[in-house]
C-alpha cells in the first residue's frame, strides 16, 4: 500500500516532545562569547557619532564595533527580484552617517556572558541629531540620500487595453484599501552561532534556516572566506513563515567576530530586537478600479498601490511588490490588466516577505473589488465569481507577465468546479439560513468568502542523493530546509513509496551545507513540489539498482523481483529465496547511492476559497470568528494531516492579521508593538476549528507526484473573507477598507451606520 | 534579558549595582533531582534551568511573560520560568519537560500531542505540555470550555490550535483511564 496520501505520524516529532531538541538558543560550546547588538533608538536621524570608551572601559568587554570596525564589509545583497540600481538602498552591517529605523544595528558588543554584554551594550551612547521621518508610504517621494528618491522604483504589469475598457464600461468601480504592516513573529526569535573549526579552518555557522546553500555563497562573498572554508547548519527551527533564515546583519556579524577574535560568538535575538529588527511585511495601500459590463463581467483592472518597504531593501529586494503585481488577477480572465507598485522607502523596520507574500495582499484587494461590483449591480458574489472564473477547458492559462523570475502559467484547475464542491460540502444554503435567522433575532453575523490562486513549487531545481548503506539505514540528503512543516516525514513518504521499503530506517537530512552541493531551500511553499520531487526520481534510480544488484545475486531477471519492507523478493514467490536491503548494499561495495536533480521553468498554481462566520458585539466593538471553512485543491497531498495542519496554523494568522495583528508607529516613528502584549497574535481563545476540505482534483502535469505546494493556503484569502463577513454583519457592503479590523476601526464604521441600524 | 525600550535622549544611567554580580547558592529539587547552583540575584529561573541545569527543553519565546513557552511547574503550579528569578525557586519542586517521559514511555499528553499533530515546529510545545500537565493533574475532568480558556495562557504560532486541543482532550480521556 502507497505510503503517499497517507496521514502517517511525523517522524521529527520524539525529541521536541522530550525537550531534546536542538534550536539556535540550545547551542553552546567552550569558550563561547555572546553578541549584544546595540540599537538605533530614534527612527531617522545623522548618526553623529558614537561613545564606546566607557563599554571598552568595562572589565568584561572584550571588543565593542561600530560602524568603522566593519566598514570593509558590504552591504548584504539581493537574493531575489533583482532590478538593477538598488545597491544604495541595501542596509549597512552597523549603521553608518545615519539610522534610518528604531531598531537598526549601531554597535555590536562581545562578552564571555549575556547578562554581562548586555550590561556593557547599556554603556555605549549614540550621538543622534534627530531628522523628520518619513512614515506614509503614500505620500510625496522625497530624498533618501543625497540623489536618491524615497521612491526606490516602481514595479509594473499590464497586458490588454484598459483605454478602451474604462471607456466602454457599462459600470466602473473605484475602491481605496489598506493593508496593515504585520510579519511571521515565529515564537523563536532568530539566532546565529558561529564556531571556528581549529582542525580545519573552518566556519561554521549554526542557526540557519530557510536557504542555507545561498547564505553559505553570500556569507563567503562578503566575508572574503573561500567557499570551502565556511558551512551552514540548520538545527530545529521555531517557526519560518518567510521572515527566518534570510542573511541579516546579526548573521554577518557573528562570522566576522570569529574571525577577528578567534572564539565562537553567539546571538540570540531577544523578542523586543525581534519586533524591531526582523523583516517586517505586508503594509500597502492601493487604488484600484473595475471596468465592467452589465452582467458583471470585469473588462477592465487598473491598481496602483503604495508599498511601505521600511528603511532599506533587504535580500528580497522588491519581490512583495512583484507578486503583488503578478497575484493581483488570481482566478479571473480579465482581459484587460494594469499593476503599478510604487516601493516606497519609511523610517520602519525594512520588510521582506511574510507567508503568501503578495497573494495575501492581492486576494484583499480583488476580492473586495468583486464584492464591491456584485454590490453596485445587484448581483450575488457568487455569481460575479462564476461569470469571471477562468474555465477549466482554458487551462494552461497564461498571463502576459512573469513573477519570480518565471513566466506566469496556470497550469490546472476547474476553479468553478472546486466552489460548487465547496459550497455543498459546507452546506451554503444552510449557513445561509441559520444567519438569516440569527439576524432575524438581532445578532450581528456574517457570511463572507474569498477566492484565491497561490503560487508554488519556485525551481529552477533540487538536487538529492539517497544512499542505502551496509546497515540498510537509508539516508535521504536534500538541499531543502526545514521551518517546522514536517519536511522529514514528508520526504521519507516519497522516499519509502518509491522504493517499496517502509519508513523505519530513513533518515532525511535538509540544511547543511557540508552535506550537498547545492541547494534551494525552503520557500515558496517550494519543498514538496521540488524536492519531493527530486526524491521520487533518486528513489525510482536507487531502487533500480537495488534490484539488479539482487538479480545478480539471486540469478534472477530484475524486473521479477520487488522491495518489500526491507527485503527483496521474487514476485511470484514470496515464499522463496529473498535478500535483506543491507546485505545487497554490501555485496554492492558497502553502500549503493542514486542521486538526481528536479528542474522546473514553471511554478504550479494551487487555488481554493476561504469562508468566514464572524459575529459582532455591538457594545465591545469585538468580531469573533464564530467558523473558518478552507477549501484548497493541492492537486495531490502526500500527507493530508501535515496539509491540513499547514493550512490550519496559516489561517490562525490569517485571523491574526485581519482582526489583531499591527505593527504601530506614533508620529515620531517610534515603534509601538515592541512586546507581545502589544502585537496581538491569536490564542486558541480566537481560533475557531479551522474547517478544511482537501481536493485532489488538478493534480499538476509538471511534477511526477502532481503535488502542488500547501504552505501558504491557509492565510492567502483570509484579509478577504474576514472583511467581506465583517461588511456582511454590519449589513454595509464595501464597509472595510482597512486590515486589520481592530475595535476602534471597527467602532468607527459602527458609528458610519444609518441611525435605524444602531 | 530583554533591555529597557530605548529612550530618545540616549541618556544613560551610570547605576550598575556591584551586588549585582555577587553569587548565590540556591537548592531546588529539578525533576526529582535534588540541585544546587551558584548564580547571580538577576538570573532568571529560566536562564538557570537552560544554562546552569543544561535542561534546554524549557523554551524563550518572549521573556516578559506572554507566549508561554517557559511554562514549567513549580511545586505543580504552572509557571512562566522566564518572570522568576532562580533564587525565587528556593526550596521548590521544578518540574520541566525533560521529566514527563519514563525512559522510552512517553507522557500521555506527549503521546497525545504526536498522536494528533499537536506539534509543527515544536518550540511551543514544552510549554503547552507543562501548561497542560499542571492543568490536567488539578482539573482532570476539566470541561472543554474551561479548558480552551486555560490554554489560550499560551501562543502558538503554527497549528492553528485546534490540534493543541483535541491533543489535550484526548490526553485528559486517556489520564482518567
Amino acid at each position: 500500500m502507497s505510503l503517499i496520501g497517507r496521514s502517517v505520524k511525523r517522524l521529527e516529532d520524539r525529541p521536541l516532545l522530550t525537550g531534546s531538541g536542538r534550536f539556535a538558543a540550545d547551542i553552546t560550546v567552550p569558550g563561547m562569547l555572546y553578541m549584544r547588538i546595540v540599537r538605533s533608538p530614534v527612527a531617522f536621524g545623522r548618526l553623529a557619532g558614537l561613545r564606546i570608551a566607557e563599554a571598552l572601559a568595562h572589565p568584561g568587554a572584550v571588543a565593542v564595533w561600530t560602524a568603522e570596525d566593519v566598514a570593509d564589509i558590504p552591504p548584504i545583497g539581493f537574493r531575489m527580484t533583482l532590478v538593477p540600481g538598488l545597491e544604495p538602498y541595501r542596509q549597512p552591517i552597523l549603521a553608518d552617517g545615519h539610522v534610518r529605523f528604531v531598531g537598526e544595528p549601531v554597535a555590536a558588543v562581545f562578552a564571555a556572558d549575556p547578562y554581562t554584554a548586555e550590561d556593557i551594550a547599556d554603556l555605549v551612547a549614540p550621538e543622534i541629531e534627530p531628522l523628520a521621518p518619513c512614515l506614509h508610504p503614500a505620500a510625496p517621494p522625497r530624498e533618501y540620500a543625497p540623489g536618491r528618491s524615497t521612491e526606490a522604483t516602481v514595479i509594473a504589469k499590464a497586458y490588454g487595453d484598459l483605454d478602451a475598457a474604462f471607456a466602454g464600461a457599462h459600470a466602473v468601480v473605484v475602491l481605496e484599501l489598506t493593508i496593515g504592516r504585520h510579519s511571521g513573529v515565529p515564537l523563536e526569535t532568530r539566532g546565529a552561532i558561529a564556531v571556528p573549526e581549529a582542525d580545519s579552518g573552518i566556519l561554521r555557522l549554526y542557526g540557519a534556516a530557510k536557504v542555507p546553500h545561498y547564505n553559505r555563497q553570500a556569507l563567503a562573498a562578503m566575508l572574503g572566506l573561500p567557499l570551502d572554508r565556511i558551512h551552514l547548519h540548520e538545527g530545529h527551527v521555531g517557526g519560518g513563515f518567510g521572515i527566518r533564515g534570510e542573511l541579516y546583519p546579526e548573521d554577518v556579524l557573528t562570522c566576522a567576530a570569529v574571525m577577528r577574535l578567534g572564539r565562537p560568538v553567539k546571538w540570540i535575538e531577544d523578542r523586543y530586537e525581534h519586533l524591531v529588527a526582523a523583516n517586517q511585511s505586508r503594509g500597502s495601500v492601493h487604488r484600484v478600479r473595475a471596468a465592467v459590463d452589465e452582467h458583471g463581467l470585469i473588462v477592465g483592472l487598473d491598481d496602483e498601490f503604495w508599498f511601505d518597504q521600511g528603511a532599506y531593501l533587504r535580500t528580497h529586494g522588491v519581490v512583495v511588490a512583484d507578486l503583488t503585481c503578478a497575484m493581483l488577477p488570481g482566478p479571473y480572465v480579465i482581459p484587460a490588466y494594469r499593476s503599478v507598485g510604487h516601493v516606497r522607502l519609511t523610517n520602519k523596520t525594512p520588510c521582506g516577505t511574510y507567508r503568501a507574500p503578495g497573494r495575501f495582499e492581492a486576494s484583499f484587494v480583488r476580492e473586495r473589488l468583486v464584492d464591491a461590483i456584485a454590490d453596485r449591480l445587484g448581483l450575488d458574489p457568487i455569481v460575479v465569481r462564476r461569470r469571471n472564473f477562468i474555465a477549466k477547458t482554458a487551462m494552461p492559462f497564461r498571463r502576459e507577465f512573469s513573477a519570480l523570475g518565471t513566466e506566469i502559467v496556470y497550469d490546472t484547475g476547474d476553479y468553478a468546479g472546486l466552489l460548487g464542491k465547496f459550497l455543498n460540502r459546507v452546506g451554503w444554503e444552510t449557513l445561509r439560513a441559520d444567519v438569516a435567522r440569527r439576524r432575524q433575532a438581532g445578532e450581528m453575523i456574517g457570511l463572507g468568502l474569498g477566492f484565491f490562486v497561490e503560487k508554488s513549487g519556485l525551481g529552477p531545481f533540487d538536487d538529492v542523493r539517497i544512499t542505502l548503506g551496509g546497515d540498510g539505514a537509508i539516508e535521504v540528503i536534500t538541499g531543502a530546509a526545514s521551518v517546522g512543516q514536517g519536511v522529514e516525514t514528508v520526504m521519507a513518504q516519497i522516499c519509502a513509496d518509491g522504493l517499496g521499503t517502509g519508513l523505519d530506517h530513513i533518515r532525511v537530512i535538509h540544511g547543511q551545507t557540508d552535506r550537498i552541493a547545492r541547494g534551494m531551500g525552503a520557500f515558496a511553499s517550494r519543498v514538496t513540489v521540488m524536492t519531493g520531487a527530486a526524491v521520487t526520481i533518486a528513489a525510482a534510480k536507487l531502487r533500480d539498482r537495488l534490484l539488479a544488484e539482487a538479480g545478480r545475486l539471486l540469478q534472477t531477471a530484475p524486473d521479477r523481483l520487488a522491495v518489500i519492507g526491507d527485503r527483496v523478493v521474487v514476485c511470484d514467490a514470496p515464499s522463496g529465496p529473498s535478500l535483506d536491503l543491507a546485505a545487497i548494499a554490501r555485496s554492492a561495495g558497502g553502500e549503493l547511492t542514486a542521486d538526481a536533480t528536479f528542474t522546473a521553468e514553471h511554478m504550479t498554481y494551487p487555488y481554493g476559497v476561504h469562508l468566514a462566520q464572524v459575529r459582532i458585539e455591538r457594545d465591545s466593538c469585538a468580531i469573533t470568528v464564530e467558523r473558518f471553512f478552507v477549501g484548497y485543491d493541492v492537486g495531490r497531498a502526500v500527507n493530508p494531516m501535515l496539509v491540513e495542519g499547514q493550512i490550519a496554523g496559516g489561517a490562525a494568522q490569517g485571523i491574526g492579521a485581519s482582526l489583531l495583528e499591527e505593527f504601530v508607529h506614533d508620529a515620531s516613528g517610534q515603534p509601538q508593538s515592541v512586546t507581545l502584549a502589544d502585537y496581538l497574535m491569536p490564542t486558541i481563545s480566537e481560533i475557531p476549528t479551522i474547517e478544511v476540505a482537501l481536493f485532489e482534483d488538478a493534480p499538476t502535469p509538471l511534477n511526477p507526484l502532481g503535488v502542488k505546494g500547501a504552505g501558504e493556503a491557509g492565510i492567502a484569502a483570509a484579509g478577504a473573507a474576514i472583511a467581506a463577513a465583517v461588511d456582511d454583519a454590519l449589513g454595509r457592503p464595501g464597509a472595510v477598507r482597512q486590515l486589520p479590523i481592530t475595535p476602534n476601526r471597527l467602532h468607527a464604521l459602527l458609528a458610519e451606520l444609518p441611525a435605524e441600524q444602531h | 534579558m530583554r533591555s529597557k525600550p530605548f529612550t530618545l535622549s540616549c541618556a544613560r544611567a551610570t547605576f550598575y549595582d556591584r551586588d549585582m554580580s555577587d553569587k548565590y547558592d540556591i537548592t531546588f529539587t529539578v525533576n526529582g533531582d535534588k540541585r544546587t547552583i551558584r548564580v547571580e540575584p538577576r538570573r532568571s529561573l529560566a536562564d538557570a534551568l537552560r544554562e546552569d541545569c543544561g535542561l534546554t527543553g524549557t523554551h524563550l519565546g518572549c521573556e516578559h511573560g506572554v507566549c508561554g513557552a517557559c511554562t514549567v511547574l513549580i511545586d505543580d503550579q504552572p509557571v512562566r520560568s522566564c518572570l522568576m528569578f532562580a533564587v525565587q525557586a528556593e526550596g521548590t519542586r521544578v518540574r520541566t519537560v525533560e521529566g514527563l517521559a519514563i525512559g522510552d514511555k512517553l507522557h500521555p499528553l506527549q503521546q497525545a500531542f504526536w498522536d494528533h499533530h499537536g506539534l509543527q515546529c515544536g518550540f511551543c510545545t514544552p510549554g503547552f505540555l507543562m501548561l497542560a500537565v499542571g492543568i490536567l493533574e488539578r482539573r482532570p475532568d476539566i470541561a472543554e470550555p474551561e479548558l480552551r480558556e486555560a490554554l489560550s495562557s499560551n501562543l502558538c504560532r503554527c497549528t492553528g490550535y485546534q490540534n493543541i486541543l483535541k491533543s489535550v482532550l484526548a490526553a485528559a480521556a486517556e489520564m482518567r483511564k
